[in-house]
């Protein structure tokens, strides 16, 4: 039964809005209603079948459907309501909610909304992927969700584009099913994974991984994958002629990146970010009040355990904005993403903000014995020393409210080369 | 089985789909052949999906004159078939005076063509299209322009045929047709069959087919065209269909919204030797090049798709429709290019009422249908509707595609249809499901449950587009499935 009106909607039921939800109650919000679109909590946590998760949140390795079932078990015995099968279809600025499922069309008012859709998968048109379009390109999630949901393989002669996550994972659990993986293809000339799974799950099984190379032709002729060409770029990510590798294959997985699934938030008029995540002040809080975004369709992580925490903290601004201590018409400083920063959360700092503040960004490259800096327009204001930072892995890094208080102008972030 | 026709037309392409469309109000034996597993498959699904206005084409031209005539049929068709389509004007914009004197002589070429133009100066242009490159000197408007869901175009063609009593066969490729002066013969891959008049609609493979029974005095050359198409966030980018000028190598690349509210870039221009849907970079880029000189603001971060489709281009550059010299009952249509989509009806009408009819009595049928069911769509519907069809229909509630808000019920809705699609393409096709930023990552493997629970087929048999296209093709090891 969905009522008509809720102190706080979380749409989304993954690990980002559970978990959102869990602390939310537990900080004592009573009317919770979690929308989740599949017929099941945990979102993607779900086809994540293999271990690695929960090593920071409950201190131990769990799966993928372990981790989300200690989040749903939690989220029934708080009583939190859920509606499963259930799509949000819109949410307006005034925060009401249209829902659709097979009982029925919705209006729900909410006081607050936590927004925690998750994120997409970068697919082959806009990558430009060369030449044709058959089927068994599958982007490496789709093809997860086929192999661990439904139990069916793709296909068994099988070659994956970017090194992301899903992509390496999967790479282990399609050898584990029978099926021949002939290597993986970085455009980067570092991966763009995690280190442990290049080496549990390429390295481990002799799988090559070929850096500084992508995907240049791909033969469907008549709507089949045949097999690829795979070739060798330069720095400036040109194609090197000459350096081509054919590959007879029914299979490409692409893991070549992922994005915020945030239309929602968009449609609604939140204004968004270029990674098209939600633009958020130090609360977590969109451009409108009320309306908080956590987890993947904020910026993508690396770790379940990363998405928890953040979704917990967020909560607590939650629990503060419907206790009446929101600062809508505050004025904000802009963090701005300087020298070798791809992207910095939160995008902007209150001037009345009295917390400390945990800044999260990635570098655009990997970067060794290098400073982390954090100036006020162009005076250093503050300086952190890091042995090695990479792209795959977010960097927090904590000011606090003493220190925040020197930034008069903007908080730039930057990394350089310790001299 | 029954394998004598009284008409059998080969390809379901927008011209097959359209000529069927056209008999099947009479009291005739049609069937409809087609080689892929769906029909708008080739030429006809990948195009720029423009209703042309029909000022460009040389007067006097089969193009010029089917251009006019479907242009102004269209639009009312599209209401009785249901079919999305939007009378949004096209702009072909001159980039210095030198282009200016050329759009003067399209305006008188316009007027011997009878269609509707007017040239704007640079301030009414940037007035209509503030996104347009301000060097941009002035513009040719043809308020008769359009643009069209080409997919359900044919889709609802074809369905209107079917309902009215055409056959079709999918999957089935025409490979021998021999004269047997009182009928002809036409051997497939499947079977052989007996027909009275053969209309070939195959387009590209029309001329290897018209070839078997008389030589042609002409060439066929595929010209493929890449595209850029861009989510439907940019909103208000472009009103128009915003064109440069006609060149040698067709009508150039453009810069226009879709009926889905999408946004179309392109296409190349380019001659190939066999029928190639490639991409490739290089291509793309000049695509690129070329209309962000005439918007620059175009926003390719929110590109979704590129995609490639083949004209058959004409060594003489006009349509050819016409039976054979040699063989009087084989009414041969080839090279159909641009702007064949919008020409389709008029084309259909022309083969119907001039080519067919002193061949066989034509005799209209008492109970024909004229409508086709209408689509019901979610998206396009207010919350109190929604509530309404909900309680009525609860499969209109589940929404299969998150990106364009496509539900179940609209899903099950387009298999129940006389066409019967049954690949994702098909689905994709019809109801738009996959057609948004994820492109299918997300609605696929739910669409392929649905296709396998409505048509009874394992999921291993359900395929992408093209037979052999199967969307996954093993079980996992252990894996116990029905």
């Amino acid at each position: 039964m969905i009522k008509k009106n809720y102190d706080l909607v979380v749409i989304g039921g993954g690990s980002a809005g559970m978990a959102g939800a869990i602390e939310a109650r537990k900080l004592g919000i009573q009317d919770i209603l979690i929308i989740e679109k599949n017929d099941y909590l945990g979102g993607i946590l779900n086809q994540c079948v293999h271990n690695g998760f929960g090593l920071t949140e409950f201190k131990e390795e769990l799966t993928g459907p372990e981790f989300m079932t200690r989040l749903s078990d939690q989220v029934k015995e708080l009583k939190i309501d859920y509606v499963l099968n259930t799509t949000v279809t819109s949410l307006l600025p005034d925060k009401t909610i249209y829902a659709s499922n097979q009982e029925g069309f919705y209006i729900i008012k909410a006081k607050s909304v936590l927004v925690t859709t998750g994120c997409y998968e970068r697919n082959a048109g806009a990558i430009m992927l060369p030449g044709d379009r058959p089927s068994g390109v599958v982007t490496a999630g789709t093809a997860q969700l086929y192999l661990n949901i439904y139990g069916y393989l793709v296909g068994k002669r099988v070659f994956i584009l970017g090194s992301g996550d899903i992509g390496l994972i999967m790479a282990r659990r399609l050898t584990l099913e029978g099926a021949k993986v002939l290597g993986v293809a970085e455009l980067c000339p570092y991966s763009n994974g995690l280190n442990r799974n290049i080496v549990q799950c390429l390295e481990d099984f002799h799988i090559p991984l070929y850096l500084s190379h992508t995907v240049s032709d791909v033969d469907g002729y008549d709507g089949i994958l045949h097999g690829i060409t795979i070739s060798q770029v330069d720095e400036h990510n040109q194609i090197i002629p000459g350096t081509e590798k054919k590959y007879e294959c029914d299979t490409l997985l692409l893991s070549v990146g992922l994005i915020p699934n945030s239309p929602l938030l968009r449609d609604a008029g939140v204004k968004l970010s270029r990674n098209k995540g939600a633009i958020v002040n130090e609360r977590y809080e969109t451009s409108i009040p009320g309306v908080f975004s956590a987890g993947n369709v904020l910026h993508v992580h690396d770790l379940v355990d990363l998405v928890t925490k953040e979704s917990r903290l967020v909560a607590h601004f939650i629990k503060e904005y419907l206790d009446g201590k929101e600062s809508a018409q505050d004025k904000y400083l802009d963090v701005i993403a300087s020298d070798g920063v791809g992207y910095v959360l939160p995008h902007k700092v209150s001037l009345n903000n009295t917390h400390d503040v945990t800044f999260k960004f990635r570098v655009r490259k990997p970067i060794k014995d290098l400073n982390v800096i954090f100036l006020d327009k162009d005076s250093e204001i503050k300086k952190i020393f890091k042995p090695v930072l990479i792209p795959s892995e977010m960097t927090e890094i904590t000011l606090t409210s003493e220190e925040l208080k020197k930034f008069k102008n903007n908080i730039t972030v930057k990394v350089e080369k310790k001299i | 089985m029954n394998n004598k026709f009284d008409i059998i037309v080969i390809g379901a392409g927008v011209i097959g789909c359209n000529i069927a469309r056209e008999l099947s109000q009479y009291k005739l034996n049609v069937l409809v052949i087609e080689k892929d597993n769906d029909v708008c498959a080739r030429a006809s699904m990948a195009n720029s999906a423009i209703v042309h206005s029909g000022y460009d084409p040389v007067p006097g031209t089969f193009k010029a004159r089917f251009n006019v005539e479907g242009n102004r049929m269209f639009y009312d068709l599209c209401k009785r078939l249901d079919v999305e389509c939007y009378q949004i004007g096209s702009l072909t914009i001159a980039m210095d005076d030198e282009q200016m004197k050329v759009l003067k002589d399209l305006e008188k070429r316009a007027a011997e063509n009878k269609v509707p133009v007017k040239i704007l100066d640079h301030d009414e242009l940037l007035k209509e299209e503030p996104n347009v490159n301000p060097k941009a000197v002035g513009a040719l408007l043809a308020p008769t322009a359009g643009i069209v869901d080409p997919f359900t175009f044919c889709a609802h063609n074809i369905e209107n045929a079917l309902d009215n009593g055409v056959k079709l066969h999918l999957n089935e490729e025409v490979k021998e047709i021999k004269d047997l002066k009182d009928h002809f013969e036409i051997k497939t891959n499947l079977g052989i069959y007996q027909s009275t008049i053969v209309i070939n609609a195959a387009g590209h493979g029309s001329y290897k087919l018209g070839s078997q029974l008389e030589k042609l005095d002409y060439q066929i050359t595929p010209r493929k065209g890449e595209y850029f198409v861009f989510d439907h966030y940019a909103k208000g980018l472009v009103n128009h269909t915003i064109f440069p000028l006609p060149s040698a190598k067709g009508k150039g690349i453009l810069v226009t919204p879709t009926y889905s509210a999408n946004y179309l870039i392109g296409p190349s221009s380019e001659l190939s030797e066999s029928e190639d849907h490639s991409t490739d970079p290089a291509t793309l880029a000049m695509v690129k090049a070329g209309a962000l000189e005439m918007v620059p603001s175009l926003p390719f971060n929110e590109l979704i798709r590129v995609f490639a489709g083949v004209r058959a281009t004409p060594s003489d550059h006009d349509f050819h429709i016409a039976p054979l010299k040699t063989h009087p009952k084989f009414i041969h249509l080839c090279g159909i290019e641009s702007p064949g989509f919008v020409s389709s009806p008029a084309i259909a009408k022309y083969v119907v009422n001039e080519l067919v009819s002193p061949l066989i009595k034509l005799e209209k049928k008492e109970n024909y249908i004229t409508h086709v069911r209408p689509k019901i769509e979610t998206r396009k519907m207010s919350a109190e509707e929604k509530i309404k069809l909900i309680k009525e229909h609860p499969e209109y509630g589940e929404i299969i595609c998150q990106c364009e808000k496509i539900s179940k019920g609209e899903i099950l809705d387009a298999m129940s249809r006389s066409d019967h699609p049954h690949t994702i393409k098909a689905i994709k096709k019809r109801c738009r499901a996959g057609f948004g930023k994820c492109q299918g990552g997300f609605c696929q493997p739910l669409v392929a449950k649905l296709i396998s629970e409505y048509y009874h087929i394992p999921l291993t048999s359900v395929q992408y587009s093209k037979i052999g296209s199967n969307v996954v093709r093993y079980p996992t090891k252990g894996a116990k499935h029905d």
